[in-house]
């Protein structure tokens, strides 16, 4: 039997090792750094996977999906990246490379380094139960932290949204509403309490993203959603839209306003027993005027009295619009969109059904014929 | 027989009741029948020959405007989703409020 040496020395005869100038001349190349997470925290060539030796052949198609591709392998020194291009080789992969020297010579050499991005150790225990999920993982877990999400309305569906979204630790959250608290929202919205009880929501949705959750930026804006101040607040470069609006203009605002500004909006809405969500992702699915074009007009009045809400509602349409954001901010899974997701909670049933986008929308379709903001006014005769 | 699913703000019209059944080939004859059967709920939907405005009407999950229109096929087994636009506590009432003294709210064009 060979000895480490003695099959180091074999390997390596067997397989390309390159230098660093022809390594960086190799047009279109995967590098692939096979050392441990440690290794890596301490700074990596720039532009390079990070794949650990051991999870090599379970993730390389992952990264290199046509085996045509050009891949160079480096490790510390250039061992490990040899028994890794014979593996890559083994695979398939036809133009295979060691890096010559490893990080160490790169480094020594005064080749450009990367230190990558991570999280302080605070971070990471409030946030290992994301960090445990590969899907989210240490990646992931930064995305949210850069990510900016505005949530129209700190009511029933904008409660569990923001508190959740600050539990998961999204960086920046903007909420708007123009409300103060009362009794009678308790019932379901579980920002607020009686501490603040006639204090503007945004405030209280804020002092209660703070409780929980200091990473969190909060920027509120005491206003109604207008044609007037949309442009301001969407300028604050909003990442994502969670829409919990009650009332028709402000859906039509912040539907026009995002396909213009390409920005998505996680819809909900709730009414007595039932909710329904979807996505709207500007010019990629539909758009809310794809689904109801103009709202209803003055002859077809909707009723603006108060229908009522079983109060756990919100919670699940708030908290299924909070999936969505997640997925859509850490860019994971199939997000809700061309698809209506429909809620009964007396039968607890979900029904879904397909909403396209319309080549006639007068927003994202083809030749649109609104260009502009439209204030429509929702007025009660009481 | 079809399976109809009434939305919670229509369902006042229909008794109360979360689902009804209508018979027909196509999207036109199961509204006409619903409309016959109840006809409270039926006018809210369909009237004067046509889908209302405000209202999207769902074959086995999906949108009649997107395939055939009022002549869109429907089977025995389908199920028939009705779905007014619905804003948070505000929806689309199809035909207005009837109660003169209800709150009433509406929806006006002020382009800027």
């Amino acid at each position: 039997m060979p000895s480490y040496r003695e099959l180091l020395q074999q390997t390596k005869s067997e397989i390309d090792e390159i230098d660093a100038a022809s390594a960086q001349s190799l047009e279109g190349a995967v590098w692939i750094d096979v050392r441990e997470a440690d290794e890596w925290q301490e700074g990596h060539l720039p532009g390079a996977v990070h794949i650990p030796r051991g999870f090599l052949e379970s993730r390389i198609e992952g990264v290199a999906p046509d085996k045509a591709t050009s891949v160079v392998l480096y490790c510390a020194s250039a061992a490990r990246s040899a028994f890794a291009a014979k593996t890559l080789e083994e695979l398939g992969y036809g133009d295979v490379h060691s890096l010559a020297g490893g990080f160490t010579d790169w480094k020594r050499n005064g080749l450009e380094i990367t230190m990558p991005r991570t999280l302080s150790p605070e971070k990471r225990t409030r946030y290992s139960r994301h960090l445990l999920i590969p899907e989210i993982g240490e990646e992931g877990q930064l995305k949210l932290l850069d990510s900016r999400i505005l949530l129209i309305g700190a009511g029933g569906l904008g409660s569990p949204a923001s508190l959740y979204l600050a539990a998961a630790g999204v960086g920046t959250l903007g909420i708007i509403d123009a409300d103060i608290v009362d009794e009678t929202n308790l019932q379901r919205q579980i920002a607020h309490s009686l501490d603040t009880l006639g204090t503007p929501k945004v405030d209280s949705a804020k002092r209660a993203i703070e409780a929980l959750n200091p990473d969190v930026d909060v920027v509120t804006y005491r206003e109604r959603l207008t044609s007037e101040n949309i442009d301001r607040i969407l300028d604050d470069r909003w990442d994502l839209i969670v829409d919990g609006a009650d009332n028709f203009p402000t859906r039509y605002l912040v539907n026009d306003a995002s396909v213009w500004r390409g920005i998505p909006v996680v819809h909900g809405s709730i009414y007595r027993f039932e909710g329904q969500v979807t996505v709207f992702n500007p010019h990629e699915g539909p758009c809310y005027r794809c689904l109801f074009p103009e709202p209803p007009p003055p002859e077809l009045a909707p009723s603006c009295a108060e229908g009522g809400v079983l109060g756990v509602l919100p919670g699940i349409i708030g908290s299924l619009q909070t999936n969505e954001a997640i997925k859509l901010a850490a860019g994971i899974g199939d997000p809700l969109v061309g698809r209506l997701l429909l809620f009964d909670a007396l039968s607890t049933e979900f029904n879904e059904v397909k909403i396209e986008r319309r080549a006639d929308c007068p927003v994202c379709g083809d030749h649109p014929s609104i260009t502009e903001y439209i204030d429509y006014v929702e007025f009660c005769s009481r | 027989m079809s399976l109809v699913r009434v939305p919670p703000v229509l369902r006042e019209e229909a008794g109360g009741a979360r689902e009804v059944e209508a018979s027909g080939g196509t999207v036109r004859e199961l509204l006409e029948d619903l409309t016959l059967r109840i006809p409270a709920l039926g006018s809210r939907v369909y009237g004067d020959g046509e889908i209302r405005s405000f209202v999207n009407v769902y074959v086995d999950g999906e949108d009649v405007r997107t395939r055939d229109g009022l002549d869109t096929p429907v089977r025995d087994s389908s199920t028939v989703i009705l779905l007014p636009a619905m804003a948070g506590g505000s929806f689309a009432s199809p035909m207005g409020d009837r109660s003169p003294t209800a709150k009433r709210s509406s929806a006006t064009a002020t382009p800027r």
